[in-house]
């Protein structure tokens, strides 16, 4: 392994060698991750999960180009890159399994909680990059949303406040083709989404959303802009979801099986940087098989954390929902506490 | 008679409705090709076209809204949303819009049209996707609000619905959709908008229930009856927008208790609406305060506590037990 190529950054790209690799494992890491949660949920053990396979180079790269500090605002299908800005794999296993615990970013981790409600989580983006501006904070926020997502009202408002406050916002766009069964001809007559953002005064950019690199590079880009003042960026990953929309739907209803075929035999993002880093002479195929076999071990370690959790506490419906308790859902808690208990510790 | 679940029974109304009715239209998102991500629309894209049953871009506001201007202009759209917890981007539709076109244009214009949403929780889906916000649009004047419980009425209610000149609500009890069969004509039929049904007759207290609390309801009726030989008359509402005055009333003059069952937060629900008429109307054949068992006042969890959240048959019997022994 050639280590000073590590050390500069590899031709075409703000990045080096050693932070390609970097990138490379955590995108072995959360297709790992992401195949033993469908597994989980096959045999019962989590709830509903919505799967991201064909996605890593988009979540991993945009993750990967982010500081600490900055504030992401996640849908259900961003386990990839919540987890690379910090978020426990165990928490997103929690989540998964219908656990309040799985909402809770670590203290430092600016990571809200995902919003399930299609696109609303955009102008929460805009707020808190605004917020940042206000308080003259070198922290940016990033809004994430699907191809369907940007057919919502709350998506072109977002845009529009980005764009007129000028803030230091990026609205992340997987377009995997599909919104559940709805593909993208059906979702919106422009020939790309990226375009949308000239309406709003936004930068729009295109990118390959199997090429972390290139996803990297983007979203740098945009960040180092917003860091800047120079206002937000719309980026559009184009990208795939090999799986269905979640393991509660079947894709071979709506898609045909050779185009899912297809982005997996011939687009693969991981398939493509592991060809990059073997290209550049820093990655080995022993080195690959290591990796996976940790990735493994990593996984497997967090879902023996999540099966050992006590049972949910039951009070957690209540001790959350105002600051301080008011007389009648005091009174609910000791009702729901004589019926059914305390459940288990928190 | 075939024997159908709620969700075949809906389907068949709506094949019913779009064979029929030319001016009918279903459309939402992934009821096309997918035929709905519970499969309500199954098979009806390919049998009437994708005109009629069509794949909308991912808007709630775009689907109310653009219903109402077919529904004004002469069509009669039905449109699903996904759950009842992604109806909120519609609300401005439906409360500025949907309930007012008729109000508002003085009868000039209508707005007829069939919101079908599936609500409530129990499937362990995520969060959002067990909501049971009714009574925010029972509070709602101009609109229409109905709830099956079981397939005969949910094809009955759904074909009324349809024929309504007004636009109605459509509620539909996910978490028993599949869960049994009934006989169900195939051909048409309604069930009245505004009827309740005593789905159990009893002398000592009334249970008021819809959709997928009634079974649950019938269940601590059973429990009643085992543990305290207390006869318990269980009444599916139905509809609920407008109430069945008659039979509520009815039930409880001669019963002389009740107990209101919902899975919607308790405080400012529809039971809240229920103990009002009850106070208006049978003040006087009252023996104890009519009680409420509710979903707790608190935003319906995560799914690993829905179990905890929602009522149970022994948190219902509860509730019958605080009243029979006020
Ligand atoms: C307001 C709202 N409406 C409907 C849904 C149901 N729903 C969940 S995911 C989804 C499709 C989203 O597609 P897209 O935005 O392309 O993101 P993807 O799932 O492909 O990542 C729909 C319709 C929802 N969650 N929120």
């Amino acid at each position: 392994m050639n280590h000073t190529d590590q050390q500069e950054r590899a031709e075409g790209t703000m990045l080096t060698g050693e932070q390609m690799i970097e990138m490379y494992k955590w995108m072995v890491t959360v297709r790992h991750f992401d195949r033993r949660a469908v597994n989980l949920q096959r045999s019962g053990r989590i709830g509903t999960y919505a799967a991201l396979e064909g996605q890593e180079a988009a979540q991993v790269g945009c993750g990967y180009a982010l500081e600490k500090q900055d504030w992401l605002f996640p849908t259900y299908r961003e386990h990839g890159v919540s987890m690379v800005h910090g978020v426990p794999m165990t928490t997103v296993f929690l989540y998964w399994n219908g656990r309040p615990e799985g909402c809770m970013a670590p203290e430092g981790v600016n990571v809200f909680p995902i919003s399930v409600p299609i696109a609303t989580q955009l102008p929460h983006a805009v707020g808190a990059a605004w917020a940042s501006k206000l308080k003259g904070e070198n922290s940016i926020a990033v809004g994430f949303v699907g191809d369907g997502g940007t057919s919502e009202g709350d998506f072109h408002e977002a845009m529009n406040f980005a764009g007129v406050m000028k803030l230091p916002v990026i609205i992340f766009c997987q377009n995997n083709g599909y919104a559940i069964s709805v593909p993208l001809s059906k979702q919106t007559a422009t020939e790309t989404l990226a375009e949308k953002a000239a309406a709003y005064g936004v930068e729009g950019i295109r990118v390959d959303g199997q090429d972390a690199v290139a996803v990297h590079d983007a979203v740098k880009y945009a960040a180092d802009k917003a860091r800047r003042g120079e206002g937000p960026t719309f980026i559009e990953a184009v990208t795939y979801r090999y799986g269905s929309h979640t393991t509660a739907d079947d894709h071979t209803r709506y898609r045909d099986v050779n185009e899912a075929e297809m982005w997996r035999t011939e687009r693969d993002p991981i398939d493509r940087l592991k060809a990059r880093i073997l290209e550049l002479g820093i990655w080995s195929e022993e080195q690959d098989q290591a990796l996976w076999e940790e990735a493994d071990k990593v996984v497997q370690k967090s879902i023996e954390e999540m099966q050992a959790m006590p049972p949910v506490d039951h009070n957690r419906i209540f001790d959350y929902s105002y600051a301080e308790l008011p007389w009648h859902l005091k009174e609910q808690r000791e009702e729901m506490r004589s019926l059914y208990g305390n459940g288990g510790a928190k | 008679m075939a024997k159908m679940n709620i969700i075949q029974a809906i389907t068949d109304g709506l094949r019913v409705a779009l064979r029929d009715d030319p001016r009918v239209i279903v459309l939402g998102e992934d009821v096309g090709v997918n035929g709905g991500v519970f499969r309500a629309t199954e098979g009806l894209q390919a049998e009437f076209g994708s005109d009629r049953v069509v794949d909308t871009p991912l808007a709630e506001a775009g689907i109310i809204g653009a219903s109402v201007g077919m529904a004004v202009n002469g069509m009669r759209p039905v449109p699903e949303l996904q759950f009842f917890g992604f109806i909120y981007p519609a609300v401005e539709q439906i409360v500025a819009h949907v309930a007012r076109v008729r109000m508002r244009s003085q009868g000039r214009f209508t707005c007829p049209m069939v919101i079908r949403a599936p609500y409530g929780g129990g499937i362990r889906a995520p969060e959002l996707h067990g909501d049971s916000p009714e009574a925010m649009f029972v509070h709602q004047p101009g609109i229409k609000v109905v709830c099956p419980s079981n397939p005969y009425d949910a094809k009955g209610l759904l074909l009324a619905a349809i024929d309504s000149p007004d636009p109605v609500l459509f509620l539909e009890p996910m978490r028993i959709y599949r869960a049994f069969r009934d006989e169900v004509p195939e051909e048409r039929y309604t069930v009245e908008i505004g009827k309740a049904n005593v789905v159990k007759e009893g002398t000592d207290i009334s249970l008021y229930a819809w959709g997928t609390m009634l079974r649950v309801s019938l269940e601590a009726a059973k429990m009643a009856k085992e543990q305290h030989g207390w006869d318990v008359e269980v009444v599916d509402l139905r509809t609920l927008s407008p109430l069945d005055r008659e039979t509520i009333i009815g039930s409880v003059q001669k019963t002389g208790r009740a107990v209101v069952v919902h899975e919607a937060p308790k405080t400012a629900g529809l039971g809240a609406e229920i103990v009002a008429l009850i106070n208006d109307e049978a003040l006087l054949s009252l023996e104890a305060p009519v009680g409420r068992v509710g979903g707790y006042d608190a935003p319906q969890p995560l799914f690993s506590l829905e179990d905890i959240y929602a009522p149970d048959a022994k948190r219902i019997l509860h509730g019958i037990e605080k009243v029979m022994n006020f």
